[in-house]
């Protein structure tokens, strides 16, 4: 760290992190001790906390309901009623806020699970056995890479129609080639190590070998790489969102709220234009941040740094 | 390399036909309307047989795959079709617009140059001084905050302070430069902070990677200037993956673009993709694609260029 220039010297005792013995029981002692070592990267975490717990808990936070609509009290500062003002329909900011990265977040949590068990799939297969299997998933992942991801989400999700499901597949299966390539240069590491070699000699299946040998031990990779999907997922749900090709209307969701067709409200109401995008920052900033961390943290190469 | 870019060369014409094979389908198999329907469809009053002119007029009739063969025959020739909607050829519509699209991305990622090579160096050679602090933390602020949020906040808090809007106007450079850079200023400087988010950090970490190498040290212990160390050693070094990053940050820029061309009111590509999409103008949707995956598979292969140019092992091997 920054602050101690005595860390280098130190004592490198931090294989906590990469063990593959039952973690749980570990949690508490991992936890105090990424916060001591990364407390920029803790900070992170913890605001995602902040947020994820709110956004979880919004029906029993959010003081009215996401679409109730009140004409008599449209586009207010914040008061002792709307803690964040109004809407240009009298809806409340702080409820639709609540709601809002209630489904941003579900979504974009959604999308990187389905994307992240699909490659690392399909990256431990074909990395595993190798041979024309991989060399067909790697010249299809080739194209994709290539490809204006955020470009073609933009043009397929405005003609299959707004609709949560298809947001979260549509995601997923755009972010899924970047990860598999990731996670399969790791495999290709491990494969070589002996204790592989070792598990194969002694007669275990090929299928255990890739759930319990190289599973395991590409996960940190996986974990890091979902970490900073997240932040760039909520980034693109967003800027879907602001383009207008979000989540359905009554429901908030973050982008939406920023989006071009309350330009002329926001000029009216300025607060308007800025909560949204005060909690998309501290979302992003908080996966960045916890995320980098995590990386120092679980690579082995970077320790110490 | 001459190998490797021979593969990035044959690689190119799928990369683009899986693109707009993907596009097609979309239009034509997963939405039950067509732009004709749109476009020339009088409410209540169904006249099959001249949507039905109309279809083959645009090549919308047939089979699904020799429409979308019949398109392809189209663009090797250079002709990406026809808008259905305004009966224009698509491909002088975008020849107006690419140079639009073309100065707003250049422009943007050569703010992100210019800006976040130089703060990256600085910030890897004094490692956790205070300006180290001060690169990281606003990176990460460029990178966190969205851009297209402090676009609006711009728009909307110069409308309400200045009571300033974004021209209705567009100006290319050649009619008219200093309209032209006033209307695209903005956009550009706000997009290219975005990237420098990430170019700075990613400059300071691979920087920081080479920092480490033994040759450095070995320089260090002959007694080379600190000056030297960076600039012979350090910097020549850690180019090539430096490159990789401004290659990464290229997609993000591209898709920039077409934000940005909206909330301030640029005629780009950009612009007219998202018009298209509103009418299911086929054509458009499909040769705007096409345009923005041809600039990503061409700024990879100039990518793969330099770095043949850079690092004499990729050159020889």
């Amino acid at each position: 760290m920054a602050h101690e220039p005595a860390a280098s010297v130190a004592p490198r005792s931090r294989g906590v992190y990469l063990s593959p013995s039952p973690w749980p029981r570990r949690v508490v002692g991992g936890v105090v001790q990424f916060a001591r070592r990364k407390p920029l990267g803790f900070s992170g975490l913890l605001m995602l906390f902040l947020v994820c717990g709110a956004a979880l808990l919004a029906p029993l936070l959010a003081p009215y309901g996401y679409a109730d609509v009140d004409f008599t009290g449209r586009l207010e500062g914040p008061s002792r009623d709307h803690l964040l003002g109004t809407d240009n329909l009298g809806r409340d900011t702080l409820s639709r806020l609540l709601y809002g990265s209630r489904v941003s977040l579900g979504i974009s949590f959604a999308a990187v699970i389905l994307s992240k068990v699909s490659a690392t799939m399909v990256a431990v297969v074909s990395g595993y056995y190798g041979g024309w299997i991989d060399k067909i998933v790697q010249r299809f992942v080739d194209i994709w890479i290539g490809l204006p991801t955020l470009i073609i989400l933009i043009t397929i999700i405005s003609l299959t129609g707004p609709g949560i499901v298809g947001l979260t597949v549509i995601i997923a299966i755009t972010i899924a080639p970047n990860s598999s390539r990731l996670v399969r240069s790791v495999v290709l590491q491990v494969r070589s190590e002996t204790y592989i070699e070792a598990a194969r000699s002694i007669g275990v299946s090929d299928r255990r070998i890739m759930l319990r040998y190289i599973l395991p031990n590409v996960a940190h990779i996986v974990i890091f790489s979902a970490t900073v999907s997240l932040g760039a997922v909520i980034l693109s749900v967003a800027s879907l969102g602001f383009l207008g090709y979000g989540v359905p209307p009554p429901f908030p969701d973050l982008g939406g709220m920023l989006s071009g067709d309350g330009l002329t409200f926001m000029r009216r109401q300025p607060w308007l234009a800025l909560w949204p995008g005060i909690v998309i920052t501290v979302i992003v900033f908080g996966f960045n941040v916890f995320g980098d961390a995590l990386r120092d943290v679980l690579d082995p190469k970077l320790r110490g740094r | 390399m001459g190998q490797y870019a021979v593969q990035r060369v044959a690689l190119m014409a799928p990369t683009l036909i899986g693109l707009t094979l993907v596009i097609f389908f979309a239009l034509r198999v997963l939405i039950p309307t067509d732009a004709v329907d749109l476009a020339y469809a009088e409410p209540g009053i169904p006249d099959p047989e001249r949507m039905e002119h109309l279809r083959e007029e645009f090549g919308l009739t047939g089979s699904l795959p020799m429409q979308y063969l019949r398109w392809l025959a189209g663009v090797v020739q250079g002709d990406l079709g026809k808008s259905v909607f305004s009966g224009r050829p698509v491909t002088e519509e975008l020849f107006l617009r690419v140079p639009t699209s073309l100065q707003l991305g250049l422009g943007a990622l050569l703010i992100t140059l210019v800006i976040a090579l130089p703060v990256g160096l600085v910030s890897a050679a004094r490692q956790d001084s205070w300006i180290d602090y001060l690169s990281r933390g606003s990176a990460i602020f460029f990178y966190a905050v969205p851009h297209f949020w402090i676009a609006i906040l711009v728009v909307v808090f110069a409308s309400v302070w200045f009571s300033w809007a974004p021209s209705t106007q567009f100006r290319a450079l050649w009619e008219d430069p200093v309209a032209n850079l006033k209307h695209i200023w903005l956009p550009m400087l706000i997009l290219g902070l975005n990237a420098t988010g990430t170019m700075i950090r990613l400059t300071r970490t691979q920087v920081l990677e080479v920092v480490k190498q033994d040759y450095v040290r070995t320089a260090r212990a002959k007694g080379l200037s600190t000056r030297v160390i960076y600039t012979r050693h350090i910097l020549r070094n850690s180019l090539l993956p430096i490159i990789t990053v401004v290659g990464l940050q290229i997609p993000n820029i591209v898709a920039g673009t077409v934000i940005f061309e909206q909330i301030f009111l640029v005629p780009g590509v950009g612009r007219y993709l998202l018009q298209a999409l509103e009418r299911l103008d086929i054509y458009v949707i499909l040769g705007a694609n096409l345009f923005f995956g041809f600039v990503l598979v061409i700024s990879n292969l100039i990518v793969d260029l330099i770095y043949g140019l850079v690092d004499p092992r990729i050159r020889l091997s």
